[in-house]
């Protein structure tokens, strides 16, 4: 006679953060997003974070989902305009975590001024960045992180154009954080996002994460467990490393790790330090008063 | 009071703007009156060339523009050559002494002149010399009260330089009202320095 | 509610419509502005930035008007009144967050001081052209609201209507100056601030868990989350239901863009601020707004003066378009409408729809960069009853 036993399901770990309802997601098998979604989850959890006050402003795409699926107050914005949107909200209440999820297209094509004006301020912001090298939600066109040589929707024989090293990029524009990290690596990623979520100042986080999709199929680079084989076998932890010597190719080595964390006074501090400097018990140092 | 089109054109850096500001304040705030005052806005309003308009009125003014000024005041060359054609028959024109040289006039004009830069060095501050104009210009025209031109300039000036604006204003003022006087007790109407000044 | 005195410069002041604009704001309880310097419009921002420190709020300058257009709307959400401030090309970048705004139903004001276009145009010049733009920038069906001052006490006034509407219609707001209007300083008078009404925010007093982001009662307008008090509202520019998730089904496209346009159609008279006059016995209406109608206002005191039965309708509010007004006009017996702007005729055809064919209409046009002749549209209503 066969007998049912009830073996008790483990709770996930990381449902409470999600919106289950909108459950199963839009991200293909293979997909790196999920991953780093797991991870931050993880991540806020270490902090011991009063969750109601952390917001997430996303930017569209892929990644530009996550603002979607996470149950925090949530935003998604127009095509590269998160960081402007995250600035506002963070400046109107400076007690509130702001992190902006999006993509490299979002973030460093049509929101690229945007991204190296708000590491310029060092306003408070916690950016993290999936890099899956192409533009995904549009059919994988090429973008401004795709290696020389890939190919993509828009570069049929391999895209000629060099790509922006992010790390670099953010470290000259005045990120006080910079760390990159593969869907590989999620126990250094968990731990990164977990520091970056205490970090002062303007943080960045760099996720290369796999498209089996459109850029490893294109590339004949194989499925998600084969880009997991791949980031394994190319990557070579060096924390702070010179970011100049870190950028990505199609098939080169993958620097990975923590490469800057200084202290720059952020864009509040500043701002209220020169307010009142100048104009003394008249500054009003209450925040941005909310309505009503 | 019917309505009258003002313009005050100079060179950046010598208050045009702050004396037409002082007069429009004058009619529309401390006497109840109607004031518009439009200025030249762009790269042309930067540094050069200087020009403010003001209209004042009793009644609420429709048509914002100055087209034909009925006094204009003029503080440079640059500003009497291209002004100058403009102003109406019958029409005031006040100069800054020393910086315009009056070189072709219609007849019906009254030329009113007073060195304000002068009377402005002589309180140490040449920066005053569009409150001395302000000053002549509401004693020669008497378009606005003193009373209510002293209330504007008051107003328009930090705390710190109110009572400089004061003296500058008193002697343009005054210096109009001696002006108007010689004007009158000359025996051909004319006052020495207005002769002298269109005799150039 | 009354506005806070804090912001609040009560007196009488002579000001130019920029910056009685920016007093007008600040009144309203705008807290954070973030802009772009642009000609002829900079003046507004320059004088937050100076105003604010000792108000309590926020100006950051950001690093084009794509970025200005949206800080503003984060920091609507994170609490705070806001709004933007540009001109011409400026206004033409910010249109995507127009539609962003709409979509959201984020309570902000944009306010466009305007020049003559198209592109660079005539940067330090007056025009009236971005009036269709104003109604149509942003890609996609939606109304708006747009006020158009004519001189720099209604640059105060109207902003603080701009700001009420905004919170009470969930709808971003069009201040619609132009650069005559923007650098005129006339007489401002600032009452005090417990004469000022303002309209507060409307938060949810649901509890989170019984909460839904765009569910709404009967004026079709939803309450709002409060930031950061456990309702973990999720807000999006994609089509979405009433729990605020995207939904890609043409049902709930349709349900949502009909509600969006309804809140404010629906609404059309309480909305619509006019300055009639003489309007009875009209044969010939003038219809104008901002800078325009101060000279269209000549042109009708000319016009009566010579005997001609003129009627003066003034827009204030010239989006959502009252096209109720022009109806009963027309079914009145107005034999014209006489419609000077300063551009090439964007709302005598408006006025001509909605007249029906039943009134001439009779534009008078001015490419900008002046106003017009007084004389110009005295000649129209003239030929008008030709």
């Amino acid at each position: 006679m066969a007998t049912t036993i009830d073996v008790p399901v483990p709770g996930n770990l990381v449902e409470p953060f999600l919106r289950s309802e909108r459950i199963p997601h839009i991200w293909c098998p293979g997909c790196g997003i999920g991953t780093t979604v797991n991870c931050f989850a993880r991540a806020l959890l270490n902090t011991k974070k009063d969750l109601r006050k952390v917001a997430v402003v996303s930017g569209i795409g892929c990644t530009g989902r996550v603002a979607g699926y996470v149950k925090l107050d949530s935003f998604h914005t127009t095509h590269g305009r998160a960081i402007p949107f995250a600035t506002g909200l963070k400046l109107s209440r400076p007690d509130i975590d702001v992190v902006v999820y999006s993509g490299d297209g979002d973030l460093f094509a049509i929101g690229g001024n945007h991204l190296i004006h708000a590491a310029r301020r060092n306003i408070n912001l916690k950016v993290i960045c999936v890099n899956n090298l192409i533009y995904a939600m549009t059919g994988g066109q090429t973008g401004p992180a795709t290696p020389e040589d890939a190919i993509t929707a828009t570069a049929p024989f391999g895209a000629y154009e060099p790509a922006f090293n992010m790390p670099q990029l953010v470290e000259a524009a005045g990120a006080s954080y910079v760390a990159r990290w593969t869907t590989y690596h999620v126990k250094q990623l968990e731990r990164s996002m977990t520091e970056m979520l205490s970090h002062d100042g303007f943080s960045f986080i760099e996720v290369l994460s796999p498209c089996p999709t459109l850029y490893q199929r294109r590339n004949k680079m194989g499925d998600g467990l084969d880009a997991m084989k791949f980031y394994k076998e190319k990557s070579k932890v060096r924390h702070g490393a010179p970011t100049s010597e870190i950028g990505l190719t199609r098939d080169g080595e993958i620097v990975v790790g923590k490469f800057v964390d200084r202290q720059r006074p952020d864009y509040v501090e500043l701002m209220r330090r020169q307010l009142r400097e100048h104009l003394g018990e008249r500054f009003i140092n209450d925040g941005v008063p909310t309505c009503c | 009071m019917l309505l009258t089109e003002i313009r005050i054109a100079g060179f950046g850096g010598q208050g045009v703007i702050l004396a037409a500001s002082v007069i429009g304040k004058a009619k529309s705030i401390f006497e109840g009156g109607f004031a518009t005052m439009t200025q030249s806005f762009g790269p042309e309003a930067r540094g050069g060339a200087c020009s403010a308009q003001v209209i004042l009125s009793d009644n609420p003014i429709l048509y914002p523009y100055v087209t034909r000024p009925d006094v204009l005041i003029t503080m440079s060359q640059e500003a009497f050559t291209r002004f100058s054609p403009e102003l109406k028959p019958g029409g005031i024109l006040i100069v800054e002494h020393d910086l315009v040289r009056i070189t072709t006039l219609s007849g019906d004009v009254r030329v009113y002149s007073v060195p304000a830069t002068r009377l402005a060095e002589e309180l140490g501050r040449k920066m005053v010399l569009n409150i001395v104009m302000t000053g002549f210009f509401g004693a020669v025209t008497q378009l606005a009260d003193e009373d209510s031109l002293r209330k504007a300039v008051a107003d328009s000036v930090p705390a710190a330089f109110r009572e400089l604006n004061r003296k500058a204003f008193d002697n343009g003022y005054k210096y109009g009202i001696n002006l108007l006087e010689r004007l009158a007790d000359s025996p051909n109407g004319e006052a020495d320095e207005l002769i002298s000044l269109l005799e150039v | 509610m009354q506005s806070d005195p804090r912001g609040v410069l009560t007196g009488t002041h002579f000001l130019d419509g920029d910056h009685a604009c920016c007093e007008g704001a600040l009144a309203a309880g705008a807290r954070f502005a973030s802009g772009y310097p642009i000609t002829p419009s900079t003046e507004v921002v320059e004088r937050f930035a100076a105003r604010i420190p000792t108000v309590g709020g926020t100006f950051i300058q950001m690093e084009d008007e794509l970025a200005a257009s949206i800080t503003l709307q984060g920091a609507v959400w994170g609490g705070a009144k806001a709004f933007t401030v540009t001109s011409g090309p400026g206004f033409s970048l910010m249109m995507e967050h127009v539609g962003y705004a709409v979509m959201t139903e984020t309570p902000c004001v944009f306010v466009n001081v305007q020049r003559g276009g198209p592109s660079t145009g005539l940067p330090t010049l007056p025009a009236q052209a971005d009036m269709m733009q104003a109604r149509w920038g942003s890609h996609g069906d939606y109304q708006i609201i747009a006020l158009c001052p004519k001189s720099p006490q209604e640059c105060f006034d109207l902003t603080i209507t701009a700001f009420n509407l905004a919170e009470q219609y969930r709808t971003p707001v069009f201040v619609m100056m132009d650069e005559c209007v923007g650098h005129m300083t006339e007489k401002v008078i600032i009452p005090p601030a417990g004469q000022i009404e303002i309209t507060p925010r409307r938060y949810t007093t649901a509890a989170p868990d019984q909460f839904q982001p765009y569910a709404t009662g009967s004026d079709l307008v939803p309450d709002v989350p409060p930031i950061a008090s456990g309702y973990s509202f999720h807000i999006t520019g994609l089509t979405h239901d009433e729990r605020g998730y995207p939904s890609m089904t043409p049902e709930t496209q349709d349900h949502l863009v009909r509600r969006l346009q309804d809140k404010i159609l629906n609404a059309v008279e309480k909305i619509t601020l006019t300055e009639e006059e003489n309007l009875n016995d009209a044969e010939v209406v003038v219809v104008s707004y901002g800078i325009t109608s101060r000279v269209a206002q000549r042109a009708i005191d000319l016009a009566r003066a010579k005997g001609i039965r003129a009627g003066k309708l003034r827009l204030i509010t010239a989006w959502p378009f009252p096209d109720f007004k022009f109806r009963a006009l027309a079914s009145n017996g107005v034999r014209a409408f006489v419609v000077p702007e300063l551009n090439l005729g964007q709302m005598a055809r408006e006025v001509q729809r909605a007249a029906g064919g039943q009134s001439r209409v009779i534009p008078v046009t001015h490419a900008g960069g002046n106003v017009h002749q007084p004389e110009q549209i005295l000649r129209a209503i003239e030929e008008a009853l030709l």
